[in-house]
């Protein structure tokens, strides 16, 4: 089947000599929703940029739903929304002439019913024939969503979609992305808010200086790389690590009133009923334990930091 | 999905955004330029009319008609077209322009040919407007029609390729007032060069305006200072240029890409 979006071997630098890209190589399956998670400057808006075609790449290629983007760019940008980052309106217009616009601009065939349809769903339907000058924040970003849905796009880009908005519009957009993945629309977000990928996304990519440094399922990226800890509060301080313990590699924390043990949850043993009784036999007595697992943000920070980047 | 081989409704998309800011700023679009250049009609038509009775036998007031609407024409065209581009740069919402699947040619028809309605519109009002105030006459009504759109073509599309190299408002006031007006008003838009000492007369020939007013004036009154084959070849030459840069604005992405 071929993929709603394929980038081969692009690389991107700008004049000023900046490498923005190195060698990006990802396929984005159809109906799925793909998180791009990078710090500041990794490189993320460059990507998306170059696959809708403002921005030109320097090397590689890209097909939408097998379109070329420079050869097939009508095919390949008639299938693609894009919601950017930035709050960019036609401020003066009214809400429905700016999406009508927009779904003339990507050639589509004029249908008020469609339109009214999105602009309900997205709870702007009262205020169409509002300027977008007198709208709230939340709704200009509302409307560039609306925007970008106006011509049924088969993939949808969203650059960091929730930046600056409350919680609750953050959830009724992933409610909304959720409802659109659904509906047969491949999403691709780029986000800062980890929580946002970690509730959302099926895929995840992580882009740091450029490089495309990892790209797997949610569910198994979270077992692979989540560690689960456990933490003991012990019962009397501890200056050091009893030589009996010593196969578990714990850790004294809290001025000696913890101990910390990290497991692999994947792993047939844990370790953690043969470290008890062995702390019973030491009579290393407990208080209290915990258990963390960690989350995708520990394993973001964890991949990031190891190739000398800085947290989103 | 259909593919597109020419995206007519993204051109008129544009097309009609462009039309609506129009009939939305009708004040600005219309009104003020007619009443401009109602002054200009009474200040030039009555102040200098009245010392001189005919220019190459038309009487003075008909003879700057042509050159009044000219200058509308120039100045307008410019105005509307570089604005239009200008402002979704300005604004940001260049983005949706450049990942929509619509050509260079579709991009600047859309905005081009808006721009270029706009200008004619007003073109054939400040004609209107004029015909109130003295008798006006048109010899060769196709030429002037022909004159009329090209004219309106290669100044919209000169104004689309100032918007583009523009980086701020006072840019695109720049060329249009230090270079247009002045060119126009030194062009024989209100007088015929015939009438300045030899020397003068020389330098005027190398102004470009000056053969674009006269190929316009001769469809009115069958006159003209210069030759109209080389009034028509200088508009035909000045849209060639535009497109010609237009082409390589669009294949290098200048101040529109990265």
């Amino acid at each position: 089947m071929t993929p709603a979006l394929s980038i081969s071997h692009v690389t991107k630098t700008y004049p000023s000599g900046l490498q923005a890209l190195k060698d990006i190589n990802l396929e984005i399956r159809n109906s799925e929703i793909f998180a791009l998670l990078g710090p500041n400057g990794a490189g993320k808006t460059t990507l998306i940029s170059i696959v809708c075609g403002i921005v030109t790449a320097s090397a590689g290629a890209v097909a939408v739903d097998g379109f070329d983007i420079v050869r097939d760019y009508r095919a390949a940008r008639t299938r693609i929304g894009l919601v950017p980052q930035e709050l960019n309106t036609d401020t003066f217009e009214t809400l429905w002439a700016t999406v009508r616009f927009s779904r003339g601009l990507f050639g589509r065939e004029p249908d008020a019913a469609f339109l009214e349809k999105v602009l309900r769903d997205l709870s702007l339907w009262d205020k169409r024939n509002d300027r977008i000058m007198t709208l709230s924040g939340g709704m200009k970003r509302r409307v560039m969503i609306a925007k970008a849905l106006s011509h049924q796009p088969a993939i949808l880009f969203l650059d960091e979609p929730t930046a600056g908005v409350d919680v609750e519009l953050r959830r009724d957009m992933w409610a909304l992305v959720r409802g659109l993945r659904d509906s047969g629309v491949t999403v691709v977000l780029t986000t800062h808010y980890i929580e946002e990928a970690e509730e959302m996304a099926d895929r995840i990519g992580v882009i740091s200086k450029g490089e495309l440094i990892l790209v797997e399922d949610k569910v198994t990226l979270m077992k692979k790389l989540g560690k689960k800890q456990l933490t003991l509060q012990l019962q009397e301080r501890m200056t050091e690590i009893p030589a009996g313990l010593g196969d578990w590699h714990l850790q004294l924390a809290a001025d000696g009133n913890e101990l910390e043990y990290s497991f692999d949850i994947n792993a047939e043993r844990t370790g953690i009923s043969a470290l008890l009784r062995r702390m019973g036999d030491l009579g290393v007595g407990y208080k209290d334990l915990n258990t963390h697992q960690s989350s995708l943000e520990d394993i973001f920070v964890s991949l990031v930091s190891d190739r000398g980047g800085s947290r989103p | 999905m259909t593919r597109l081989a020419f995206n007519r409704r993204g051109v008129g998309a544009i097309y009609r955004f462009e039309m609506g800011r129009f009939r939305r700023t009708l004040l600005q679009s219309v009104v003020t330029p007619v009443i401009t250049t109602s002054l200009y009609f009474v200040v030039f038509g009555s102040a200098i009319g009245s010392r001189i009775s005919q220019v190459n036998g038309v009487s003075y007031g008909a003879f700057i008609v042509p050159g009044l609407i000219m200058l509308s024409l120039f100045t307008e065209s410019i105005s509307n077209a570089s604005f239009g581009i200008y402002f979704p740069k300005f604004t940001g919402t260049i983005y949706e322009l450049l990942s929509a699947p619509v050509s260079a040619l579709e991009i600047v028809l859309g905005y081009v040919g808006a721009a270029a309605t706009k200008s004619i519109i007003l073109g054939l009002i400040i004609l209107a407007t004029a015909s109130i105030f003295v008798p006006i006459r048109i010899v060769h009504p196709a030429w002037m029609i022909s004159f009329l759109l090209l004219t309106a073509a290669s100044f919209s599309l000169f104004g689309f390729i100032i918007g583009v190299w523009a980086n701020g408002f006072e840019q695109l006031q720049f060329i249009p007032m230090l270079v247009i007006t002045p060119l126009t008003f030194l062009g024989g838009a209100f007088y015929s060069i015939s009438m300045l000492p030899a020397t003068w007369r020389a330098i005027t020939l190398f102004n470009p305006v000056v053969y674009l007013i006269n190929g316009f004036r001769w469809s009115f009154y069958g006159v003209s200072d210069v030759s109209v084959a080389i009034s028509l070849g200088m508009t035909l030459g000045l849209l060639g240029l535009c497109l010609v840069l237009v082409t390589w604005i669009f294949k290098t992405g200048y101040r529109l890409k990265n």
